[in-house]
């Protein structure tokens, strides 16, 4: 088990001709991910390592059969449409990785997937890895780093970070934890899969014993996933670390932003509430597979 | 996050059908008094600044005459608020305010959706007024598919305690607000007051409308320059980074300016990060050192070598540096010799007199750290590479002891280089720049191992064993040539120093040049 991909998951890569779908859909081949097939709009016909690609997400699935995951690459303007043509064409799991997609179409693009009952990771994501299994997206960069890097086994981690997801994961890896699925749900403000609803799968993933979390300063998430703890959604031993301490604010609240959330979004705010609620925060990252160990150790 | 004046989210809020106060901005006393000529009753002078509370910082004036909307105009103009100097001031009507309400549609980070705020009481202080009357202040989301629609906002209007003559208005307002912000890509806007005057108009007295950086491509009519959030203006060097980074969208660039001049015991050094994340927590990591940072530093999302280089040479742009720190999360997935070899472009050009720590993990590390051992050993000041384990903690440790062996010993800024090649030299334009090959060098060349080096295989021998390009020219210029530096590098410390890529970044001559004048 693992959350939102495995080794049987069939992939659809969208944008698989430009300059980063080629380079990580040999990532993502070489890692042994489901790949089937791809699509770039007037390249129909051709193959990208060994992939073909189509016109269309509906053509692709009339030739490949349904998917599960479409992994998209293409530019930041062009991924409302994009993402809305998987959507249309039955998708359920949708990974947005370029960054600079406006807000709105964002929003947009969450409006679509509830109505659809479908997820989505991103957008300014590295995507995500379940180590042994498969690889949506760029984390490693390339199949031999990410199979050393990453180890099977009992730890999820969700980061807000690109490079700290593979940070932490390398780090736990090293001390010799291995994990169920690594997550990074991208960097921008308003995100499809945020913290909370990452721990509520690693919540129902029987593999996953444990979490890190890498937050930071800006947002709810941090203080989402301590509401869900208080409601008993997330039982799961957490490690966390909050970025941004020092960080002079660079974002002045609004007075409706005030007005909603208070002090939420602060560096305070977010290890007051996790540690209210039992989580451990700890002050730096290299302290977390220690954590994770006694954790893992005093748990079950 | 982009912010407009208030004169500008005005202007939209009126296009979109909101009721605004009459009046224009005005940025000479002369034309401030034509505006109050023209609208004929008493006036409102308001400086238009990002900064709040300007009544009690004297930036609201009033005047009952065109003369006298003359001299106030001329006493706010050129005022310093905070960081900013005033450059135009609002002049409207003078309302006679019988009740303040508060508006304002901001994001949702949970629901995912636009969020409404309205409160039935208003104006300074809103945050303290809601905390204390919670009652007045309905929230509704936003769906992005129908928009606001009528019946909505009137519930919101309603139930925040109105009746009467101004439900209809204000719940009217309320719908053309959310379409005014999601035409405008708004982040966030807020009318603050929103206010019915004793004549009983309705109209938005005051008004913020912040547009989401990333669609603001999508609003050339806004005139926005630099598509971030300042506390201040953007300093000139942020002005010449952010050019950079509007031109080249392989990967990001983030530069900030963060202290001017340091305290006499403080050590002051150049940041470099890789990745927000990263970069956050490597910066807490110098921070707790006692170091005190420049600048605030991004270059990630898989840049090329070209843009490190850029963004080494913006750092090294500013006086007092007595350290270079580069660090990201320690495991990047992009190939971390890109980020090196742009640094060894730059700090070769440079001539790099302080000590650098670099921390270089991820991809192909080993490369990297070999690449910035191989090139940078015989600079003034020690470079050293390090990689994914080894913490950020202990590279800004490493790089105190090194500053301290360099006894403290401050960057120079240096004039920037001219390229010295022949006229006759073999050339080509890559995406943002000019690769030149000065041939003559290239026949007492043995190895031709530029050839070798070229990570894309775009360069071949011509039938002298010349090195030339082995497709169209074009290409290369549509990015082909990636800009990787391998061959400039190569040829520069293995070979002839026949090959030279010039990558422009405006403006930064003069400003070098302007500084050091300075400094003398």
């Amino acid at each position: 088990m693992a959350i939102f991909v495995d080794e049987k998951s069939k992939v659809l890569i969208q944008g698989i001709t430009g300059r980063e779908g080629i380079a990580r859909t040999r990532l993502m081949k070489d890692y042994g991910t489901n790949v089937l097939a791809g699509v770039t709009p007037g390249r129909g016909g051709q193959d990208v390592y060994g992939v073909p690609v189509y016109d269309a997400v509906e053509e692709a699935v009339e030739n490949v059969g349904p998917i599960d995951a479409s992994v998209i690459f293409v530019p930041a303007a062009a991924v409302k449409n994009a993402a809305l043509e998987a959507l249309a064409a039955g998708v359920k799991l949708l990974v947005i990785v370029p960054d600079r997609v406006p807000i709105y179409d964002v929003l947009d693009i969450a409006a679509a997937a509830k109505d659809a009952g479908a997820r989505f990771v991103g957008p300014n994501t590295l995507g995500l890895l379940s180590p042994g299994k498969a690889v949506l997206g760029m984390i490693g960069g390339r199949a031999e780093r990410a199979r050393e890097w990453f180890q099977p086994g009992p730890v999820g981690v969700s980061s807000r970070s690109g490079g700290m997801t593979s940070a932490i994961a390398y780090y736990l890896s090293r001390a010799g934890f291995g994990l169920s699925t690594i997550v990074h749900v991208g960097g921008d403000s308003i995100v499809g899969s945020s913290h909370p609803e990452v721990m509520e799968l690693f919540e129902r993933d029987p593999e996953t014993k444990a979490v890190a979390m890498f937050g930071e300063i800006g947002t709810t998430q941090e203080e989402r996933v301590a509401d869900l703890i208080e409601q008993k959604k997330f039982t799961k031993p957490l490690v966390a670390f909050i970025g941004g301490k020092a960080a002079k604010s660079g974002t002045r609240f609004s007075h409706a932003g005030a007005i909603v959330d208070g002090n939420r979004g602060s560096y305070e705010s977010k290890v007051r509430r996790l540690r209210e609620v039992g989580v451990h925060v700890v002050d730096a990252v290299a302290d977390i597979p220690g954590r994770v160990a006694g954790l893992l150790a005093g748990n079950k | 996050m982009a912010r407009l004046y208030e004169y500008q989210s005005k202007i939209l809020l009126r296009e979109g059908g909101l009721p605004v106060p009459e009046g224009a901005v005005a940025s000479s006393p002369a034309e401030a008094r034509a505006i109050a000529e023209r609208l004929g009753r008493p006036v409102v002078l308001k400086i238009q600044v990002w900064v709040t509370g300007r009544a009690g910082l004297g930036g609201i004036q009033f005047a009952d005459t065109p003369a006298e909307a003359e001299t106030k105009a001329a006493a706010l103009l050129g005022m310093k608020v905070k960081n900013y100097v005033v450059e135009r001031v609002l002049v409207e009507e003078k309302l006679a305010i019988e009740t303040e309400y508060f508006a304002g549609i901001i994001m949702d980070d949970e629901a995912k959706a636009p969020l409404l705020v309205f409160s039935s009481v208003g104006g300074t202080g809103i945050e303290e007024i809601a905390r204390r009357r919670p009652d007045r202040v309905v929230r509704r989301l936003i769906d992005v598919r129908t928009g606001l629609r009528g019946f909505e906002a009137l519930n919101v209007v309603r139930k925040a305690g109105i009746s009467g003559p101004a439900l209809v208005p204000l719940s009217d307002l309320l719908t053309k607000l959310a379409a005014v912000a999601r035409n405008a890509d708004a982040r966030s806007v807020e009318i603050n007051p929103l206010v019915r005057t004793v004549d009983g108009r309705i109209l938005a007295a005051d008004c913020h409308l912040v547009v989401d950086d990333y669609a603001v491509y999508r609003h050339p009519e806004l005139g926005i320059e630099i598509a971030r959030e300042f506390d201040r203006p953007p300093t000139e060097l942020e002005r010449i980074a952010y050019k950079v980074e509007e031109k080249d969208h392989r990967g990001t660039f983030y530069f900030l300016q963060m202290a001017d001049q340091p305290e006499p015991d403080e050590t002051l050094i150049g940041f470099h990060g890789a990745g927000g994340g990263g970069s956050m927590m490597s910066m807490d990591a110098v921070l707790a050192r006692g170091f005190k940072i420049a600048d605030y530093c991004d270059t990630s999302g898989n840049p090329p070598a070209s843009k490190v280089y850029r963004a080494a040479k913006v750092i090294l742009s500013q006086p007092g540096l007595k350290g270079y720190f580069s660090s990201g999360s320690g495991v990047a997935s992009q190939e971390q010799y890109n980020s090196a070899r742009g640094l060894v472009k730059a700090f070769a050009e440079e001539r790099l007199a302080i000590p650098a720590v670099l921390r270089l993990g991820g991809n192909c590390e080993e490369e990297a750290i070999r690449i910035l051992g191989a090139y940078l050993q015989d600079l003034p000041a020690r470079v050293e590479g390090y990689g994914r384990d080894d913490p950020p903690e202990k590279c800004a440790a490493r790089l105190a002891e090194l500053i301290a062996e360099n006894r403290g010993a401050v960057h120079e800024i240096r004039p920037m280089e001219e390229p010295r090649l022949p006229d006759c030299a073999y050339t080509f334009a890559t995406l943002t720049g000019r690769l030149s090959i000065d041939h003559s060098r290239c026949l007492h060349c043995a190895s031709k191992g530029c050839l070798e080096a070229c990570g894309r295989k775009i360069l071949e021998a011509d039938a002298e064993g010349l090195p030339v390009l082995a497709i169209p020219e074009a290409e290369a210029k549509k990015g082909k040539c990636t800009e990787c530096l391998a061959c400039e590098i190569f040829c520069r410390f293995h070979e002839q120093q026949a090959i030279h890529i010039e990558l422009p970044i405006p403006g930064l001559k003069e400003y070098r040049d302007r500084l050091r004048r300075e400094m003398k």
